[in-house]
């Protein structure tokens, strides 16, 4: 068993796509048309065939106020791997993108988490030491 | 409004007031995430939010909601009124709670 799909809620697909690429630099997987919606996937720069992560419509009446509920908390519910948390911050922040964390030491890693404009917050995590 | 120094009686409450001594302005997550990266501090999430509670309560810590967000902020006041009154007492604001024997004397 592998871990190939997971997802995050966003309420416009087209702006989170755009976000999730120009922004954040993934590239476009999967784009099928599926009634309203679409069966919208995007993967890491470079690796197509690694894990998917799919940008689902968040109209399940229950995802709103489970988003915000988290959001007020300043919780990201989805994180990805950086190599440099700096650095990132940095260019994310002259592209607009509105950071809830600094870039801040938390043990062996350094993180930051930033609002994917989409209704979520995303942490980004650097592993400065491993084991 | 709580009591200040029962507010500063606990460990924990105290480290939270380190850690936005440090970066002022965090998220409920942010803090969590600190005590237990920094300090090893397995507190819930539930936990870290009451000790909050009583921190907001006895005025050392603000929370204030920024679009979606919600930041806490240090709030040094109660902290001075403790040093003036104390560390430099001739100051005019030196103390909002008068000793019980010049009290009887009005």
């Amino acid at each position: 068993m592998k871990i190939h799909l997971t997802s995050v809620l966003v309420d416009d697909q087209e702006k989170a796509l755009r976000f999730y690429t120009d922004v954040l630099g993934f590239e476009k997987k999967a784009d099928v048309p599926l009634g309203e919606h679409r069966w919208l996937t995007v993967t890491s720069p470079g690796d197509p065939d690694g894990t998917e992560l799919l940008l689902e419509p968040d109209a399940h009446p229950a995802a709103g106020p489970f988003k915000e509920a988290l959001v007020g908390d300043g919780i990201p519910w989805t994180s990805f791997a950086v190599d440099d948390v700096r650095s990132d911050y940095e260019r994310l922040k002259d592209l607009g993108v509105t950071f809830t964390q600094e870039p801040t030491d938390m043990g062996p890693v350094t993180t930051a988490v930033l609002d994917d404009t989409c209704g979520n917050l995303i942490q980004i995590a650097e592993m400065r030491e491993t084991g | 409004m709580g009591d200040v120094f029962r507010a500063l009686a606990d460990p924990t409450r105290r480290r939270i007031l380190d850690e936005l001594t440090e970066r002022d302005g965090q998220t409920l997550f942010e803090i969590c995430s600190r005590l237990a990266t920094k300090y090893r501090l397995a507190s819930s999430r539930q936990a870290i939010s009451q000790h909050l509670a009583v921190l907001e309560d006895a005025g050392v810590v603000e929370s204030r909601k920024e679009g979606r967000y919600k930041f806490h902020y240090i709030h040094t006041g109660p902290l001075e009124r403790i040093a003036d009154r104390w560390v430099s007492p001739g100051r005019p604001e030196a103390s909002d709670e008068d000793p019980p024997d010049q009290r009887a004397r009005r």
